[in-house]
């Protein structure tokens, strides 16, 4: 081991690697609440009755969860332009791939979620007069929410890493920011230790505020 | 105790596919009356009880309610709404076998959410009825203690309070005490049994059978979807007149006729 570490080149272009963490915490940003949300419809819509809903619902996770987000991206980037006229910017790309992703995966989170409470929590809430929007805001949600938040940090957690798939279609974040000093500084091993651990310490504050979250749900146990 | 009836069954059919688990059921609950219902499992008690507050739509058949007719009839059809039914169960209070307790509220929490969400009560008036209904049940200063930390006896008396505390009209008990350890089975009869001598009317499914004889104003037998047998505690438990009503009691050993 007589390898020099030098971060020296790394902090003097720490300017652009700023660019790129502004980059990485928008698309995180916008990802991370349309996946979630999104996933909540489509998992809501995995659970209704009508056939017309639960069968796209349905097509739409399973393609989505066995595709990967990478080549989603590249083909939303690259394909999706040639099939309908609108301009697709490196961004939207991302957005697209990185969203519908987590859209799937948390969808079968909030399903689970609610089918994971004992159907005796539907009939007792029943057999006092609630209806279903009743039941679900103040008898099924509360609890069910206390169940999906350890899996839904998880698929925040994967949405804020997949961000960095954005590079591929030069969108500027943190990787794609990397890069560039690497190949001018040559200094790979230095730079990237750098962005492992700029997301660690993003990252790691945000898994102990659900934990916090968890523990004020589970007051209860 | 007057006559009106506050639960009336004519005619009641429920079938699950193929299946008929109740073959025509005519019943008549007076006010302040404790009726039993007694048979094997699968004999359709429970079915029975689970159609009078519509947990179950009858397949056939009418309900009425303080003798209103529930649903409104479209082509010979009863035609349902949700609406309705959800305000009949703010009447018909319901017990289950398994408590079903909302775990993320306190005993307290879980007797006012009725008051408050369904009959829109304010905190104030529903904390002091729900606390009124716990006494009632021995549990006041269980009030704010979470389900995990209860009994099973502790809970099915909650959910007793719980069901209480709508002010229903009728009560409906479905094997409260089956799923209870046998020490604690005895507090949750004692709360039915200070319930009948209230007079509230109550309608109990149970296979405690010295329960029945001592709180019960009329037993049935159920038997393959039918009444086969109803009357007096003291004739149907002593005397049954069916093979089936004397094979039931006679596997019930534990129980001892009083002399």
């Amino acid at each position: 081991m007589n390898y020099q570490w030098d971060f020296q080149t790394v902090w003097e272009n720490f300017d652009v690697l700023w660019i790129g963490l502004i980059g990485t915490l928008k698309i995180f940003s916008v990802t991370v609440v349309l996946g979630l949300f999104g996933g909540l419809i489509v998992g809501m819509g995995r659970y209704a009755r009508p056939i017309w809903i639960r069968g796209p619902a349905s097509i739409f996770v399973e393609f989505f969860r066995n595709t990967p987000v990478l080549v989603q991206i590249i083909w939303f980037y690259f394909a999706l332009p040639i099939l309908v006229p609108i301009n697709v910017s490196p961004f939207l790309a991302a957005v697209l791939g990185i969203s519908l992703n987590t859209a799937a995966f948390s969808a079968e989170i909030y399903r689970g979620g609610i089918q994971s409470i004992e159907p005796g929590q539907w009939e007792a809430a029943k057999a006092i007069g609630m209806n279903y929007a009743q039941t679900m805001r103040r008898i099924i949600l509360p609890q069910a929410i206390k169940r999906m938040l350890p899996p839904l940090t998880n698929r925040g957690i994967e949405a804020f890493k997949m961000s960095t798939l954005a590079s591929v279609v030069a969108y500027v974040e943190t990787l794609n920011q990397a890069k560039l000093i690497a190949s001018l500084n040559f200094n790979p091993i230095e730079t990237y230790s750098v962005v492992a651990f700029a997301f660690f310490v993003i990252l790691y504050p945000l898994v102990q505020a659900t934990y916090v979250l968890e523990r004020m749900f589970g007051k209860s146990d | 105790m007057s006559a009106e009836a506050v639960v009336e069954v004519r005619g009641l059919v429920k079938r699950f596919g193929d299946l008929e688990v109740l073959k025509g059921i005519d019943l008549k609950v007076r006010e302040g009356e404790t009726v039993v219902l007694l048979g094997v499992s699968g004999s359709g008690k429970s079915t029975l009880l689970r159609c009078i507050n519509f947990m179950e739509t009858p397949t056939e058949g009418r309900v009425f309610e303080s003798g209103k007719l529930v649903g409104t009839e479209k082509n010979g059809r009863m035609v349902y709404r949700e609406r309705e039914l959800c305000a009949l169960r703010t009447r018909i209070g319901m017990v289950f076998q398994h408590f079903n307790l909302f775990p993320h509220m306190t005993a307290l929490q879980n007797v006012m959410e009725g008051q408050t969400t369904v009959l829109r009560e304010s905190r104030e008036a529903a904390e002091k009825n729900a606390i009124e209904q716990l006494r009632r049940v021995g549990l006041e200063d269980k009030a704010f203690e979470y389900p995990a930390r209860l009994s099973g006896g502790q809970k099915q008396r909650v959910a007793i309070a719980r069901a209480l505390s709508m002010n229903p009209r009728v009560m409906l008990f479905d094997e409260v005490t089956s799923a209870l350890d046998p020490e604690l089975v005895g507090e949750v009869l004692k709360a039915i049994r200070q319930l009948a001598d209230e007079g509230m009317t109550m309608i109990i499914v149970t296979h405690e059978l010295g329960f029945a004889y001592h709180v019960a104003d009329r037993v049935l037998f159920l038997d393959g979807g039918e009444i086969i047998e109803q009357g007096p505690p003291a004739e149907i438990l002593v005397k049954p007149e069916t093979r089936r009503a004397k094979e039931f009691l006679e596997g019930h050993s534990l129980f001892k006729l009083p002399d």
